[in-house]
């Protein structure tokens, strides 16, 4: 079990023939996933790793069945690759491409919540469902099956608290990249309303950073919405106003985005914030813990 | 990227939002030649990537061309929050009857183009929004659908009674619009957009901010970037693929992704030092990246010791290790350095690293409490 990616994904690669595209096609097969077709204009009769490609997307849904597919093109083609992929309808689209204009995204946002597709992405690493899929660029090395639900902004910081997890001997269902960038197709409160839902997700560990609100909104949803324990971190306590931290997303604007802000909002709704990642395993069990014992104590009250 | 108000009015005029005619200088020479042109009374202005230019003495009235000379020799040269001002732009004044704002944003909550307006212009719209925040109107645009005309006249009935006026103002935030997409901007702004004394409504200053992301697309706006006003070393970080900001600390941080930067410069004061900046070497696996991260950090003579941490993913730990062979070879660092080289080919990076004999640590804790170690050894 897990969320937006398993064992029933059937992957579409678009812009296979690229550098980035061939090499995580590959590695993607090689975990385990079904990748059924890579898209490349021009390319089309080819293969990669056996992989067949096509020049259309339209071709590739009528050729295979595919119900995802994840975007290696270069910033001028990501919208474009977008498009097409949800007008085949594909209802899964993970866009690891960093550098799309952000108005360009606005568009794509209103489109694809139209069309009632899922985006995740732009400028993410993917997600990874241990033991069943992996779509994106994530070391399928580091994670290990489990119950423990990853939301991140980041890319290696995720991999250092997905690694600090494994090495604590705490699996994961899903790990899930949501994109370093402004405007993104899906935000923490989708992933952790999905972890909610999710039967084998029993925890959920969310890793924010400065710019923007959506630690403050995911922290308002928590409280309302969520029942199992969430831990915390928030990168950037150290950057420097109006200036972008790498990410297109992460700059304090003026006196908001700040981690101060999301780190008072997370506690406020009763949602522990780690100093360190390798300090995430520990304070979640303790979570876990305290969860178990409310729940015991509510059974036994009744 | 930033760029300049008299870029910004180039763009605006292009569009055909009235701005007041205006000229560069360079020289107070050259202002007194422009401000005797215009034959009129003048504003001389400041030209540097800082808000609140005003305040600061940067914008400043002149009766004659004279003056403006006179100015201009002040301004010219002038340090303003830390820039040096180097152009001055001429402009006509204006006999101001009523200053308002006009300004749009992205906005990441709905994910679409905020317009604001306020009756209260020619301030700090932050103050604004701050204090008064009923003077500010916000209309969300539905990015696929754009402007309709009513809403940009009903946006400018909150600024102006006058029907005249209001039709104008309802036209320029129309183009304003339109520039904003045309340009790839995160945000512009006229603040203030006035009326002046013959009944003209006009952007008496101009803010064009752009998406890094959109300039492969702008040609002509990437060639308004003006190096002078950006970090020599933010600036060599860029043309060599990395993301750098200089901080005020001691321990320089050279990281793979920006998460994971700014989480040890964090750990880095968490565990009592000061992090010298922050720096990605981003996702690929260049060993050329690793030496010119190397050269940007210890360009900085404030830093006593270096922290390279590394969590490979894409980013493979040999080629980081091959980086920091050839830095140490090429540069010869004069202050310690720690690495902590974790993921994808870790053995062989290991190996590889021996011919340097570094201090090494196993994970992000220790690496930081190392460097600041070492630091504090120096």
């Amino acid at each position: 079990m897990s969320i937006f990616i398993n064992k029933k994904t059937k992957l579409i690669v678009q812009g296979i023939t690229g550098r980035d595209g061939s090499f995580h096609a590959e590695q993607m097969k090689k975990y385990g996933t079904e990748v059924v077709a890579g898209v490349t204009p021009g390319k089309g009769g080819t293969t990669v790793v056996g992989i067949p490609v096509f020049n259309t997307m339209e071709e590739a849904v009528t050729r295979v069945k595919a119900n995802t597919s994840v975007i290696y093109v270069p910033p001028p083609y990501a919208v474009d690759a977008i498009y097409e992929a949800v007008d085949v309808g594909i209802k899964t689209v993970v866009c690891i491409t960093e550098g799309v204009p952000a108005n360009d995204m606005m568009k794509v946002y209103a489109y694809i919540k139209e069309k009632g597709a899922r985006l995740i992405g732009p400028n993410c690493p993917g997600l990874i469902s241990p033991g069943e899929a992996k779509v994106g660029i994530m070391p399928g090395t580091i994670v290990k099956k489990g119950n423990i639900g990853v939301v991140s902004r980041s890319g290696t910081l995720t991999y250092e608290a997905i690694w600090a997890l494994t090495l604590a001997d705490m699996g994961q269902s899903t790990c899930i990249g949501i994109g370093g960038d402004q405007v993104i197709g899906t935000n923490f409160i989708d992933c952790l309303d999905a972890f909610e839902k999710d039967r084998s997700t029993k925890a959920i560990v969310m890793i924010g950073e400065i710019g923007g609100s959506d630690e403050e909104t995911a922290a308002k949803f928590i409280k309302k919405h969520v029942t199992k324990p969430v831990v915390a971190f928030i990168a950037g306590q150290t950057a420097p106003p109006g200036k972008r931290m790498g990410h297109a997303g992460a700059i304090i604007s003026g006196s908001s985005g700040t981690a101060a802000d999301k780190i008072a909002a997370l506690n406020k709704a009763g949602v522990p914030v780690a100093g360190s990642p390798t300090e995430i395993p520990d304070i979640l069990k303790d979570s876990m813990k305290k969860a178990k014992q409310k729940k015991v104590s509510t059974k036994t009250k009744k | 990227m930033k760029i300049h108000e008299y870029q910004a009015k180039e763009i605006f005029a292009e569009a055909k939002i009235p701005v007041s005619p205006g000229e560069i200088a360079t020289t107070p020479m050259e202002a007194y030649e422009i401000a005797k042109k215009f034959n009129q009374p003048v504003m001389v202005k400041a030209q540097v990537h800082v808000g609140g230019r005003g305040k600061a003495g940067g914008i400043k009235y002149a009766e004659n061309a004279e003056a403006a000379k006179i100015l201009a020799q002040q301004i010219l040269g002038m340090d303003l929050k830390g820039l040096t001002v180097k152009k001055v732009l001429i402009t006509q004044a204006e006999d101001i009857i009523s200053e308002s704002y006009v300004g749009i944003i992205l906005d990441r909550n709905t994910k679409k183009p905020v317009i604001m307006v306020s009756s209260s212009g020619g301030v700090d719209i932050e103050e604004v929004a701050a204090k008064t925040p009923e003077k500010i109107f916000r209309l969300y645009v539905d990015p696929i659908e754009g402007l309709k005309q009513y809403q940009a006249r009903n946006l400018a009935y909150k600024l102006y009674r006058d029907i005249k006026q209001v039709r104008k103002a309802a036209d320029i935030i129309s183009k304003l619009y339109d520039v904003y997409w045309k340009v790839d901007a995160s945000l512009v702004e006229i603040n203030p957009l006035i009326t002046n004394t013959g009944g003209e409504v006009i952007a008496l200053d101009a803010k064009v901010n752009i998406d890094d992301n959109g300039l492969y697309r702008q040609p002509v706006i990437a060639t308004m970037r003006d190096l002078d006003e950006e970090d020599p070393y933010e600036e060599e970080a860029r043309e060599g693929s990395l993301s750098f900001v200089k901080l005020d600390g001691y321990i320089g941080c050279i990281v793979n992704g920006a998460g994971l930067a700014m989480t040890t410069m964090d750990l880095v004061k968490r565990y009592g030092g000061e992090p010298a900046n922050f720096l990605d070497i981003g996702g690929s696996s260049n060993p050329q990246k690793v030496v010119s991260a190397m050269k940007i950090v210890l360009s900085e003579p404030k830093v006593r010791a270096i922290l390279i941490n590394i969590f490979g993913g894409i980013t493979r730990c040999d080629d980081v290790a091959n980086g920091i062979v050839i830095a140490f070879k090429e540069l010869n660092p004069n202050v310690p350095v720690v690495v902590r080289l974790t993921g994808t080919n870790e053995k062989e990076a290991a190996k590889i690293l021996k011919a340097v004999h570094l201090p090494t640590a196993n994970t992000i804790d220790d690496v930081v409490k190392k460097a600041i170690e070492l630091a504090n050894l120096e």
